[in-house]
């Protein structure tokens, strides 16, 4: 009986309040969110009810609390600080230690008040290179490509992230401005975006729909509105919308 | 009129300490109306303000970062560490004053002129107040066109902070002679009262801490007028113009600011832990559980507050391995809290409490300390932080530990070292109106602010429909939260009415009215020697008994 019980609760272990994950790594965060949450709510509800009984308890005891309850006590939560700190750190080891798998997909985020630029390499996989005087949006260019690198010919820029279910990404945040926050609450993904920093962070997309992307660091009056959206789509959506994107540069040349 | 002037311009200590605490009440009343200005914009966006008109995003951006600043530092760090240090600190050592009572005085009236600097940045100048937070991350606020508000706005900001760092250093700088210099015979480090140990520990975070923000605001000022580029990376663009001609790092900011910051949160909440303890005993008439342990735990959880700076850089772009050693310096400071709340828990246990309303605002000070404290040891692991970091679960988790925690235990202070202040006793019923509905409102605001976060509603926000974001669903936990808040205000009309009353018309207190031991109740009657420790409640005559630290041990027993 304790048993299935105790499964279930596994199996339910995800909190109510946090939206639909859709990314690879997600369900292992939003299950070592719940155990978190869980035990933390029993301490408190525990730690309450201690006190409660301290207050009701007119009469005043004759023995004071053994010595060794106290110590029993302390061992007890550092047991538990050490498993969080452990299970927690496996799982950051396992997202941030390690790179992306060489076969992962690369996209450039690029932040600027108020907005979110989103670059795709092209057929060459590479990124062409920027240049901070050539940026003029008005013209076309918000993210300075040189149009003299051959390698930037084929580069997409798009104001909405398109990426295929199942292809682990690798993305290169940087920001022309200020401090940027780029969080994907639905792929439970946050990285600051700094200027004077290319930073990496990588995930795999698994779930088909559209997600929002925020701006969590305070940065500037338009700071609320800085919001884009990913789109996951199928493989095969994927390839047409690339392709339709290449076409209309291509028109535009 | 010379009378006048003299009471005002007072080396005296006691009187410092009720002049810092008035400042503490200005600010926190200027910071609760920004709070409360910013709970009626999230839930009635549209709504036409008397006095203020509409509340834009870079207004509600301004209330943020004044908000944070004037409570974090005015309120948080003036009250608990400067403000009743100097009402009873000097008294509690057995000390004749403080070791220099004009550094003490000029540092007073150095926080005052960086609290008037501070509102003339919201109100003078033709931006308003800086957006930036009070956190003031470069490159937006070290570029004047980053936004309305990074102008002279927040200039002024730079300038009242670099203020209030000397101010702070300088009332440490006293407070560390006193504690190390000018204790009585006999007063050693075992009979020290827990207040004093916190005050001893939170003066040396304020010199470490607050010597580092200091250099680290000049250097911002630096790179805004003066041409260097400490902060502002080669090529960084304002506009679709060039701005940035040094290599400086954005980073470097973050990592001196919170070098700053994490110890500040232990500057205005140790304090609370050493006036807890001791209510504690006092109203338990118990000795404190595990004295030394609880005193080298305060001294513990100082030093690990140097080093855990970075777990407010987790996803800041720091390099992912210091976030691993950040996590485990943060996990690890989680252990001379617990130590701490078993202590506490275990003097409480026994029963028997005095519920008198000094000890319900310390037991509510621990009902914080515990519910907002146990987010912590969630909060330091990066891998669920990088979901949490910047939503309302942060909010949730500092307003609890931090704010609410620190203001009941401002509260606790108040109502047990007023007859010290006036000679009277506050108003017993009006206190525990004041503390349930208070426990009930501050409760009612931040509990919800957890499952806000949660559903992963960023900080900084003014409203929560955005171009791509919807969280509409959460608009009924909103009004609660703003509901809950406006109560939580309303209720402390309660406690000014309480305090102005009982001033004038309170009971009298006579002479140790709470029955306590340390030597702020002594009344002139302390001894050449100190033989006794501070907690000396439980005696074996029976109930009720207790030796003061000013009575002498009798020879023969």
């Amino acid at each position: 009986m304790l048993i299935p019980a105790a499964y279930a609760l596994v199996k339910i272990g995800r909190v109510a309040w946090m939206p639909v994950d859709g990314a690879l790594n997600g369900p292992v965060i939003d299950r070592l969110m719940w155990w978190n949450l869980m035990a933390l709510c029993a301490i408190a509800v525990a730690g309450h009810l201690w006190l409660a009984f301290a207050m009701l308890r007119r009469r005043p005891a004759a023995k004071s609390l053994p010595a060794a309850v106290r110590w029993i006590l302390l061992a007890g939560f550092c047991a538990m600080y050490t498993w969080m700190a452990l299970t927690a750190q496996n799982l950051w080891a396992a997202t941030r230690f390690e790179g992306p798998s060489l076969t992962a997909m690369r996209v450039e985020v690029v932040g600027e008040q108020f907005q979110w630029y989103f670059r795709y390499p092209g057929p060459d996989a590479t990124f062409g290179v920027t240049r901070p005087q050539l940026v003029n949006a008005a013209a076309g260019n918000p993210l300075g490509i040189d149009p003299r690198d051959v390698n930037g010919r084929d580069d997409v820029v798009s104001s909405v992230l398109v990426l295929p279910a199942g292809r682990e990404v690798d993305l290169q945040l940087r920001s022309l401005d200020v401090i940027h926050g780029f969080f994907i609450p639905g792929m439970r993904l946050k990285e600051n975006a700094v200027p004077g920093l290319a930073l990496h962070v990588h995930f795999t997309p698994e779930k088909v729909g559209t997600y929002p992307i925020l701006c969590s660091q305070v940065c500037g009056l338009g700071h609320d509105r800085m919001q884009a959206r990913l789109m996951v789509v199928s493989a095969a959506d994927y390839a047409k919308w690339f392709a339709a994107r290449e076409q209309a540069r291509e028109a535009s040349e | 009129m010379r009378r006048g002037l003299a009471r005002v311009f007072t080396t005296d200590h006691r009187r410092l300490g009720i002049l810092y605490l008035y400042l503490a009440l200005a600010a926190v009343a200027v910071g609760t109306t920004l709070s409360l200005l910013m709970r009626f914009h999230r839930v009635w966006p549209n709504a036409v303000l008397p006095f203020f008109g509409v509340i834009t995003p870079e207004d509600y951006l301004a209330l943020v970062t004044m908000h944070g600043t004037l409570m974090i530092f005015f309120v948080l760090t003036t009250a608990p560490q400067s403000g009743f240090a100097n009402l009873v600190l000097p008294e509690q050592i057995g000390a004749k004053g403080m070791a220099f009572p004009r550094v003490n005085a000029i540092a007073f009236w150095l926080t005052v002129a960086a609290f008037l600097v501070l509102i003339s940045a919201a109100h003078i100048t033709a931006g308003g107040a800086p957006i930036s937070g009070w956190t003031s991350y470069p490159p937006l606020s070290a570029l004047p066109a980053a936004g309305p508000g990074q102008g002279l706005g927040m200039d002024l900001w730079l300038v009242s902070i670099g203020i209030f760092c000397i101010a702070a250093w300088l009332s440490a700088v006293n407070m560390l002679a006193t504690i190390l210099g000018e204790r009585r015979a006999g007063m050693t480090w075992t009979r020290l009262p827990m207040t004093v140990w916190a005050w001893l520990v939170a003066s040396i975070l304020t010199l470490l801490a607050f010597a580092v923000l200091l250099a680290a605001v000049v250097l911002l000022f630096s790179d805004r007028h003066f041409g260097s580029s400490f902060f502002i990376p080669m090529n960084d663009m304002i506009d679709g113009r060039i701005v940035g001609h040094g290599d400086g790092s954005p980073l470097l900011w973050l990592h001196l600011f919170w070098f700053f910051g994490h110890p500040e949160v232990y500057i205005a909440v140790l304090p609370g832990m050493g006036l807890a303890t001791s209510l504690f005993a006092n109203f338990t008439r118990r000795r404190v559980a595990g004295y030394t342990m609880m005193a080298g735990m305060l001294v513990a959880i100082g030093l690990l507050g140097l080093a855990v700076w970075g777990h407010h850089m987790f996803v800041s772009g720091m390099n992912p391995y210091a976030g691993t050693a950040f996590a485990m310096v943060t996990m690890a400071i989680a252990v001379p809290s617990t130590v701490e709340v078993i202590g506490w828990l275990a003097t409480l246990w026994g029963g028997g409490l005095r519920l008198q309303t000094p000890m319900l605002f310390a037991l509510g000070f621990l009902s914080f300390f515990i519910v907002g404290g146990l987010s912590g040891p969630l909060l330091a692991q990066p891998a669920l932080d990088a979901y949490l970091h910047n939503t309302f679960f942060v909010v949730a988790h500092f307003h609890l530990i931090m704010a609410m925690a620190g203001v009941f235990g401002v509260f606790a202070g108040v109502y047990y070292w007023f007859p010290l202040m006036t000679g009277r006793l506050m108003n017993e019923a009006l206190g525990k109106v004041h503390f349930w509905v208070s426990l009930i409102a501050a409760y009612g605001t931040f509990l919800p602010m957890h499952f806000a976060g949660l559903a992963g509603e960023p900080r900084h926000y003014d409203r929560l429909t955005g171009p791509a974001t919807n969280f509409s669903r959460l608009i009924p936990l909103e009004r609660g939260i703003t509901y809950s808040a406006l109560l939580l205000a309303a209720t402390q009309l309660v406690f000014l009415w309480n305090v102005f009353m009982s001033a004038r018309r309170g009971q009298a207190a006579g002479v140790n009215p709470w029955e306590s031991t340390t030597l702020e109740w002594a009344n002139g009657t302390e001894p050449c020697r100190i033989e006794r420790g501070p907690y000396e409640y439980e005696l074996p005559q029976g109930e009720g008994g207790f030796h003061p630290q000013w009575e002498a041990v009798a020879k023969q027993e």
